[in-house]
């Protein structure tokens, strides 16, 4: 059991690339964090240092209030379960399990009760005396989870342990990471790619961009109050709609009509080198079907009417997917997190809208419909530097706010 | 396409087998035959001798010469088999896992190596080993031969390490192994199909050296079998070797034989399979 603390941690490789940048994170003892963000932000590479797999080029690294930079691998007492998992072929998979505790030099007796009850746990005891080649992927991937969790370390680090099993399996995988996390205790940093892992497994989410840490907090945290562009459109499935809005008599003047604003965000607006051109985001659940509003609600948002594309009903609510006309929102933010999705699944910036409306709602395809939206829920960001500027101490509080 | 299972495809491709077989062992053969025969009916041209006898196999085991040479071979090739396997897997698993300065040099000068026409070493060899005081040496020729062998077995190790996924080294580390354990005990074991290989191309280099055999010895103290065989006289000065040296030829071929199907076995494929995810 053991804190981790990365401290202005940098990583350039030889060929000068610049892979993690000044990176501070402090993560609590028993404390469960993710790393997500796009292909090639550095998440491997922060595990590996912290892994000790990866030299570290500046900064310091303690574990348990100890300066760990130069120390191996062996002698830092972390574990590691890799993507691939990286089972010993050759061995057992009670040998795969026993090797890091007779590496530790432990009597047999104490290696075989504790590979027995790590086995137990994670329901391998039957398949103690198969090679890894015999093994399915859930399998394997227990007995990769069952070789970190044996020889109680201070720290698990976990590299997209998930990602190369079925969508069945990994969300079944998902609640016996989380179960063994919490029955451990034990410190885990956990690197993902996956939205629904980021959100639901950790305590706090660190969300990475080109080898920085952008935001960093609980994940309805990151999701309600986004400090930029990026972590707004990275955070939630599907992802928060992106316009283009110009900044023109004190309004918002955008796809969706005229936006008015609070006194705070004019403010904001009046500095002189304030941008004249904004981008509006706001996500899907912010929209309802306009006949479906109350009047007490309809005066907190504003209404717009739009063609209906297509009607996506999901039982419960929803998806209606709109085209709008008008200027597209552009960012650097907004094409890295594009590409990093896939044209496909990132239409927040296109002419499409995408929004959930309640069950109820008698929407059809072709149709043109009355949308309302909720203005408390509007984020508004700097083009130029992605912040969100509606964000005031930490909170968002929409494009109102006085 | 699936490979025919047909009856009459199975006799076809049993024939064709068949005659690949006889035609690569029918030298081999032949002289397993000559081996067997009489000095009278040496040149009868029959296949199967007419007169069996062990004569010449008594003749080569009784005479010192060839039981030196033997002893000198085995020797030789064996010690220079294992120092070259050891090195060059070494060398192997620095070139595929590191990215040290001078790598690339380091591959190209141990190709020029190989590629190196031996027959133009042999009389600097000749003269340096001479003034070193190792000429006629076991050492002498083990020197050589790991020098020329060194190439093959770093290339045909590479390969292999290469094979073994860069995973599993680094959950060794994390599982609290020296860089030395995690060699050891993970990397080595699934290396072995390559050590094995290698160690028999190795071996058979060496065991069939004549070049180096012949010119950097002089006497039976470390003449090896390929170079005591030109000098056989048979049992007596007047007798045609020929009985002899074809017995001499099928006894230096039974180890190569032994060696491989010793490690054969153990060259099993899909060592790794399950290692990771593939
Ligand atoms: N050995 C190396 N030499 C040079 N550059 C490297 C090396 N390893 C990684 N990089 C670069 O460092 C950056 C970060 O790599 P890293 O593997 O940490 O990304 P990641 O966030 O784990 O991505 P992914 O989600 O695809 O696994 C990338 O741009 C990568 O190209
Ligand atoms: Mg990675």
């Amino acid at each position: 059991m053991a804190d981790i603390v990365l401290d202005k941690v940098s990583k350039s490789f030889p060929d000068g690339t610049v892979a993690v940048q000044d990176v501070d994170l402090e993560i609590a003892d028993g404390e469960f964090v993710i790393l997500v963000g796009p292909s090639g932000c550095g998440k491997s590479t922060t595990l590996n240092m912290i892994a000790g797999l990866e030299d570290i080029s500046s900064g310091e690294l303690r574990i348990a209030g100890q300066r760990v930079n130069d120390k191996a691998p062996r002698d830092r007492d972390i574990a590691m379960v890799f993507q691939s998992y990286a089972l010993y072929p050759n061995m057992t998979v009670r040998e795969n399990m026993a090797f890091p505790l007779r590496l530790a030099k432990l009597d047999k007796e104490t290696i075989d009760r504790k590979v027995d009850e790590a086995a137990k746990v994670l329901e391998l005891t039957s398949l103690l005396d198969r090679k890894p080649a015999n093994l399915s992927g859930g399998q394997r991937q227990r007995v990769a989870m069952g070789r970190a969790i044996v020889r109680q370390p201070k720290a698990f680090l976990m590299d997209e342990p998930l990602s190369n099993l079925d969508a069945k399996l990994r969300v079944q995988m998902r609640t016996v990471v989380s179960r063994l996390q919490k029955q451990l205790g034990t410190t885990t940093v956990y690197v993902t790619h996956d939205q629904t892992e980021a959100m639901t497994l950790g305590d706090r989410v660190v969300i990475m961009r080109g080898g920085a840490v952008q935001q960093v907090g609980p994940p309805q945290e990151l999701y309600d109050h986004p400090k930029n562009l990026f972590v707004a459109g990275f955070i939630g499935s599907p992802s928060m709609n992106f316009l283009h809005a110009a900044v023109q008599d004190g309004e918002l003047h955008t796809a969706l009509g005229k936006v008015p604003i609070g006194d705070r965000v004019r403010r904001e607006l009046e500095a002189a080198d304030a941008p004249r051109e904004l981008i509006l985001g706001i996500r899907p659940e912010h929209f309802e079907d306009a006949e479906l509003v109350d009047d007490d609600t309809r005066r907190r948002g504003m209404e717009f009417e739009a063609p209906v594309d297509i009607v996506e009903s999901m039982g419960s609510d929803k998806y209606v997917y709109f085209t709008v006309e008008g200027e597209k929102a552009s960012a650097a933010e907004l094409e890295e997190l594009a590409a990093d999705a896939g044209a496909a699944d990132f239409a927040g910036a296109g002419g499409n809208l995408v929004t959930r409306l309640s069950a109820e709602s008698p929407v059809a395809e072709g149709q043109t419909r009355r949308v309302w939206f909720n203005l408390e829920k509007i984020h508004l960001f700097d083009p130029a530097n992605g912040r969100n500027l509606t964000l005031h101490e930490g909170r968002a509080a929409g494009a109102l706010a006085d | 396409m699936a490979v025919e299972t047909t009856t009459r495809a199975k006799l076809r491709w049993g024939l064709l087998d068949v005659l690949v077989v006889v035609f690569a062992l029918v030298p081999v053969l032949w002289i397993a035959s000559l081996s067997f025969k009489t000095p009278a009916t040496l040149t009868d041209g029959n296949f199967i001798p007419r007169e069996w006898t062990l004569d010449n196999y008594r003749t080569i085991f009784d005479t010192d010469q060839f039981v030196r040479a033997l002893v000198n071979s085995i020797g030789i090739a064996l010690i220079a088999t294992l120092i070259a396997v050891v090195l060059g897997a070494m060398a192997a698993y620095a070139i595929s896992r590191l990215d040290f300065p001078g790598k690339k040099l380091l591959v190209g000068v141990s190709l020029l190596i190989a590629m190196f026409p031996q027959v133009s070493l042999v009389s600097p060899l000749f003269e340096i080993e001479r003034q070193l005081k190792i000429f006629d040496t076991w050492l002498g020729l083990i020197l050589p031969y790991i020098t020329f062998a060194l190439p093959l077995a770093i290339y045909t190790l590479s390969a292999f390490f290469k094979q073994i996924p860069w995973d599993l080294e680094k959950a060794a580390k994390m599982d609290g192994a020296t860089q030395g354990q995690a060699f050891r005990r993970v990397i080595a074991p699934l290396a072995a199909p390559g050590l094995f290989t290698t160690a028999i191309l190795v071996f058979i280099f060496c065991w069939n050296d004549f070049l180096f055999a012949i010119s950097l010895t002089s006497t039976e103290r470390s003449r090896t079998v390929p170079a005591a065989l030109s000098f056989f006289t048979g049992a007596s000065q007047f007798e045609d070797p020929t009985g002899a040296i074809c017995a001499a030829a099928v006894v230096i071929t039974v180890p190569i034989i032994l060696f491989v199907l010793f490690f054969q076995r153990r060259i099993v494929s899909g060592l790794t399979s399950g290692a990771v995810k593939g």
